[in-house]
């Protein structure tokens, strides 16, 4: 079956870098001044060359981002589910030779976690767990789910890579969207960072959001973290992935995600820094490529950055979220995935959005249209 | 002058604007939208809908405003999740007017012919008003008026693109020979493009993200709502037929009579 790997194939990652670092400010602006803009104009606005460019690129993201989502902002939190893992990835806290005691919620405590949520004003969720198949693999899922249908409105996942049979019993129970992220597309340094457990397949991974497509998800997230690999490579390689699949997979709606990588128990130091500036201008060049893609923005970003990125191109941003199971009441210091940085409270994010003149939206899907 | 009123399913419209109400800042700024733009009705998403929530929200928003409620089944891919949604909506909201929206594509939100027939039979069965959003297809709206729609809403343009009457042409036939209330629907960037929609005969055109992202929405409402005003009372009057040759000051055939 064709997948995205005889795409990729295609491309050599010294190539794509050779040609970033060639585009010249002409380049990038006759790319801004194209019509329909294809992945050499997406490659041209990621390139060092177009940071000159960032103001005018902040001008026409606010615009497009307006005219196709509105003055919206979509709101989530996450549910951690588990912190077992079986991977090892040197970069997170759930990592397998991480020595710290795992947890998996029980079905009341996932019920206390919900309550949290809903009392926050939680109508769209996003499941999170670690890689341990036989603790917390498909049944476990599709039990979570079942129990937080009739309370969330939208229910999202980000756990380990499944097939396809599987994503068609998730949606089946009305999981709404799928998120995986490729961490990075540099097979080398991929092996370096997950060197045992399943995850260590880099075309396994790869291959992943070809089965959420063909099970029929509603939504794809995908991302890459950033500070494993320079990321203007690993992000040309990421859009060719949306653009892949976007033309296979005609149903579902795409999102992007910009995990940088932050400070956990026991992790390396990020290897590559990537500046505010740097984010924005990636930020930029998605929406200026693809207008139609939702864009996330996570508590992984600081405060000022969230403030203001509210009007640049974000459609979702999560709030309040605790990156631990039972983080929100259940078991508050259980060990958690990453630090988030910013920590005020989903009421404070929604007043934040509010007056940057922005709606902050808890409902926008009805389980109507998961699972039938 | 006496206007010719617009009647949907025995309701009569003294407005011949229709708001959506998404991509707004605020809900104050959609109220005040709606409420300068003078319309009779908007058309809500049933995804939006929280009968759950407790705080201020879209619903007792646009109670206040005085409106008539118009869900919209946006989200839905297929003829069967649409079916189901309007008749949540129907629950929720004590209406059984729905606007019928099935795009499986999330892209470009370009409706779906196939399903939306589905459904449209389906839900005039069931007792729905129905109006389809649908692309400016005349042979689909003629198939639509068999299957028991209450209007027809073929696009101008795709959604939420501002670009205009792209369809002209194709809206033209569609209002020429429909049986039923023609409503522009997706595309009108402008008043200048509801103006155009309203003295080519469509009998009301519905506007959102044009109004929503404008810098001063409620401003933009007000000249929609005047544009519309214009257009239709241009087309009550009779407008003057746009010749398409020139029309020599001495005619060439004289000769012939002399």
């Amino acid at each position: 079956m064709k997948t995205f790997k005889d795409v990729f194939e295609r491309y050599q990652w010294e190539e794509v870098k050779n040609k970033l670092e060639k585009v010249t400010l002409a380049d990038v602006r006759s790319s801004l001044q194209k019509k329909n803009k294809t992945l050499d104009d997406f490659l041209n606005l990621l390139s060092p060359a177009a940071s000159q460019e960032l103001e005018l690129m902040a001008g026409m993201t606010q615009m497009l981002t307006q005219k196709r989502f509105g003055k919206t902002i979509q709101l989530y939190a996450p549910l951690y589910l588990s912190n077992e893992c079986q991977n090892i990835c040197t970069y997170c806290g759930f990592s397998l030779d991480n020595q710290l005691k795992r947890k998996t919620l029980s079905d009341m405590e996932l019920m206390i976690e919900a309550s949290v949520l809903k009392s926050m004003g939680v109508n769209h969720v996003l499941l999170v767990s670690g890689e341990a198949n036989k603790i917390v693999g498909v049944p476990y899922f599709q039990n979570a789910v079942r129990k937080l249908k009739p309370h969330f409105s939208n229910i999202s996942i980000e756990v380990q890579p499944l097939m396809e049979e599987e994503y068609k019993l998730l949606h089946e129970e009305g999981v709404h969207s799928v998120l995986v992220y490729q961490e990075t597309y540099h097979q080398d340094v991929y092996r370096e960072y997950h060197p045992k457990g399943k995850k260590s397949n880099f075309h396994f991974r790869l291959e992943t959001p070809d089965r959420i497509g063909r099970a029929g998800i509603h939504k794809i997230g995908l991302g890459v973290l950033l500070g494993l690999e320079d990321w203007r490579v690993d992000s040309f390689f990421n859009a060719l992935h949306i653009d892949y699949l976007q033309k296979h997979y005609w149903k579902s709606k795409f999102s992007v995600s910009f995990p940088r990588l932050r400070p956990a128990e026991g992790i390396i130091e990020p290897n590559f820094i990537m500046e505010d500036k740097d984010l924005l201008q990636l930020i930029c060049a998605y929406r200026i490529w693809n207008e139609d893609l939702e864009i996330s923005i996570s508590t992984r970003e600081n405060e000022v950055f969230r403030n203001n990125i509210v009007s640049l191109g974000a459609t979702a941003m999560s709030a309040g979220s605790k990156t631990n199971p039972g983080g929100y009441a259940v078991d508050k210091e259980s060990l958690e995935q990453f630090e988030t940085s910013d920590e005020r409270s989903m009421d404070e994010i929604r007043l934040m959005i509010k007056k940057a003149g922005y709606d902050p939206v808890m409902k926008d899907w009805d389980s109507v249209y998961s699972g039938i | 002058m006496n206007h010719q009123k617009l009647e949907i399913a025995g309701r009569t419209f003294e407005s011949r604007l229709f708001l959506g109400t998404g991509k707004f800042g605020s809900l104050r700024d959609m109220v005040q939208s709606v409420i300068a733009s003078e319309t009779d009705m908007v058309t809500m998403a049933l995804k939006r809908i929280d009968a759950q929530s407790s705080e201020e929200n879209l619903l007792d928003s646009l109670r206040e405003a005085h409106v008539h409620l118009l869900p919209n089944t946006s989200g839905a891919r297929t003829a069967k999740e649409a079916v189901l949604a309007a008749q949540l909506a129907r629950e929720a909201l004590e209406t059984n007017w729905v606007k019928l929206e099935i795009h499986p594509d999330p892209k470009y939100l370009l409706p779906d012919p196939i399903e939306t027939l589905y459904a449209t039979e389906e839900l005039a069965k069931l007792g729905f008003v129905v109006m389809p959003y649908i692309h400016a297809d005349p042979v689909l709206c003629k198939r639509l008026e068999d299957a028991g729609t209450a209007v027809v809403m073929p696009l101008g343009a795709p959604i939420g693109t501002n670009k205009g009457l792209r369809t002209q042409d194709f809206l033209e036939i569609i209002i020429s020979q429909s049986k039923v209330p023609v409503v522009v629907d997706a595309g009108i960037g402008a008043p200048s493009d509801a103006a155009k929609a309203m003295e080519m005969g469509a009998d009301a055109v519905l506007v959102n993200t044009a109004i929503a992202v404008a810098r001063n929405p409620l401003n933009m409402a007000v000249a929609f709502k005047e544009g519309v005003i214009a257009g239709r009372r241009a087309f009550e009057s009779g407008l003057g037929a746009i010749a398409n040759h020139a029309e020599a000051s001495s005619p060439l055939t004289s000769f012939l009579f002399e």
